[in-house]
């Protein structure tokens, strides 16, 4: 086996200490890798999203300080996900001491590493897309399925201490998903056979996402015979945002093509592996998933969480339109929304904001409702249209979901009980 | 009579290190988010081996799994001596290595992860008392039986 890692004089250089102690220690850290995978050689990136910016443990805190300490800085542009504080709202969050001040340090880490202060799990929605075909660095599992499948761009799943070790040196190794190869559908899901207005509601995109993680796993999958267009004002893309994101939860997913809709699939032949496994889904498949992100049959309802992954400016214009000017939400439940900074300035700017403020929602940024103390304590049932909230809130938070659309959503708020339409879906 | 042969099997070095200790032999992957708690315990419900204690282990696994959080947690448990020994597997896990990696930069603490070809890992079993061999970066790593 020829697999021997061979460095530019550049590279090499840097891995000796040419650009000093910080960009060495990266450099160390992605030719280990690069080694460990067996890559021929590494490659340039355009921009990175790191992920390290929630607080797991000293160990993450301790990495991204010595970083500093060594005088790093980062070498592309770098986005950072979501932080345990929201440092626009403080007294939303109410964590112990520990998170609360080791979890402001390391958002600080990042920023005097030269990082913006994004602070959002969607970037590609807050002002960074990469573009069609360019190797980027993403950390942060929907960001990496998003920015792969529905951009075009191209990362392997990254995470914490590589995302920032890439954005220091400005190099991946050369391997994954940023090969053509790795990137062809070796299993079809077809839903053609089901009625498409199953699709026309946002619950059913957030059941299509556990069904291709549990089919998928890691593999890359190819998905016919559903609805969509990228150019429809968002409809599309925030569904396939929230598809992508449960898919990564429920499975390893990195990349899927949707036939006629993502910019790698034009047609199925374009993206099909050879000898590619084929799998007729049906509308029992569809439902079972949806059900399986519910974990409560009760009406009773505490709170309802939007905006995992973060809320778009086109998501608050769809919320807006239902809100209408319609009545406030019950006293006693709980409205959240998580977004970034950069969508609630302009959601602010466009009007859209202050209808959901107005009708009673509290809005979080810089963090996320699922991954920080945020809800009361005293919420048990939480209702979302959200399937990544669905998927991870009862075992980070203990509590229960109900899964809804949009305006079953907002109905449920003002009912003060969850209200579910279910002529869809029998 | 009395006298056990040593047996060696060579594999991969995935990250370098020496270590030797005791078999802890899964029969499926475990996810350290999620799946392994602060002191070293298999704490998902769902796994075969369920409760079992992988610190000062030799960790054997067919390969890594869940979520790329696994770094950190992995990094957190060298750091606090709560972690295995040391890590075979039959297909490397990236995200193991990273956590590896990062371990050794910034506690000095070297965990060896060794990647066997199926014929060497069958002959591992639970409860083993082995030698984990690693030292040369990118080359031969031997476990001495």
């Amino acid at each position: 086996m020829s697999t021997k890692l061979v460095l530019t004089s550049e590279e090499q250089a840097m891995l000796d200490g040419s650009d000093g102690p910080a960009v060495a220690m990266c450099m160390r850290i992605i030719v280990g890798v690069a080694r460990a995978n067996g890559a021929q050689k590494l490659i340039e990136i355009e921009s990175v999203h790191a992920d390290g910016t929630l607080y797991h443990g000293e160990a993450g805190l301790d990495f991204t300080e010595k970083l500093v300490a060594l005088g790093g800085k980062v070498k592309v542009k770098t986005t950072t996900n979501v932080g345990s504080l929201d440092l626009l709202h403080p007294n939303l969050v109410h964590g112990d001491e520990t998170l609360m001040s080791h979890g402001r340090r390391l958002m600080d880490a990042h920023i005097a590493l030269g990082c913006e202060p994004t602070w959002s799990c969607a970037p590609y929605q807050a002002g960074h897309r990469p573009a069609f075909g360019s190797h980027v660095a993403w950390a942060e599992s929907n960001a990496i399925a998003f920015v792969n499948s529905v951009l075009g761009a191209r990362s392997d799943r990254y995470g914490d201490f590589l995302d920032l070790s890439a954005a220091v040196t400005g190099r991946v190794p050369f391997g994954g998903l940023h090969h053509d190869e790795a990137r062809k559908a070796v299993l079809v899901l077809d839903f053609s056979e089901i009625d498409s207005r199953v699709f026309s509601e946002d619950a059913a995109w957030a059941a299509l996402g556990v069904l291709l993680g549990n089919r998928a796993g890691t593999r890359v999958a190819a998905m016919v015979g559903l609805p969509g267009d990228l150019a429809d004002g968002g409809v599309t893309e925030d569904r396939l945002k929230g598809m992508g994101a449960t898919s990564a939860s429920a499975g390893g997913v990195g990349l899927f093509h949707v036939v006629g809709i993502t910019p790698e699939a034009p047609t199925l032949e374009a993206i099909v592996a050879p000898n590619a496994e084929y799998l007729k889904m049906t509308a029992a498949d569809v439902r079972e998933a949806r059900d399986s992100l519910s974990t409560t049959s009760s009406d009773k309802l505490d709170a309802v969480s939007l905006g995992t992954p973060h809320f778009s400016v086109d998501e608050f214009r769809a919320l807006a339109e239902v809100i209408g000017d319609g009545p406030k939400f019950a006293e006693q439940i709980d409205f959240y929304i998580s977004t970034s900074r950069d969508v609630m300035s302009r959601s602010k700017d466009l009007g859209y904001l202050d209808i959901f403020l107005n009708a009673g929602g509290r809005v979080v940024t810089d963090t996320c409702t699922y991954v920080t103390p945020v809800l009361n304590r005293n919420v048990r049932n939480v209702m979302t249209n959200s399937g990544k909230w669905a998927w991870y809130a009862p075992g980070n938070l203990g509590i229960d979901t109900v899964l809804g659309s949009l305006s079953e959503c907002v109905a449920s708020a003002r009912a003060g009980k969850v209200v579910r339409d279910e002529s869809l879906w029998a | 009579m009395g006298i056990k042969m040593a047996k060696v099997l060579s594999g991969k070095v995935s990250h370098p290190g020496n270590a030797e200790g005791e078999v802890l032999l899964l029969t499926e992957p475990v996810s350290f988010w999620g799946g392994v708690d602060h002191h070293g315990e298999i704490i998902d419900v769902h796994h075969a081996q369920h409760k079992a204690k992988m610190t000062n282990k030799i960790l054997v696994m067919p390969s890594g799994r869940g979520s790329s959080s696994a770094t950190a947690v992995l990094a957190e448990l060298i750091r606090t001596g709560d972690g295995p020994l040391a890590i075979v597997m039959l297909q490397c896990d990236t995200i193991l290595v990273i956590g590896a990696l990062v371990s050794a930069e910034i506690y000095g603490i070297s965990l060896p992860i060794v990647e066997l070809q199926q014929a060497e890992y069958d002959q591992l079993s639970d409860g083993m008392r082995v030698t984990v061999d690693a030292i040369t970066d990118h080359d031969i790593a031997t476990i001495t039986i």
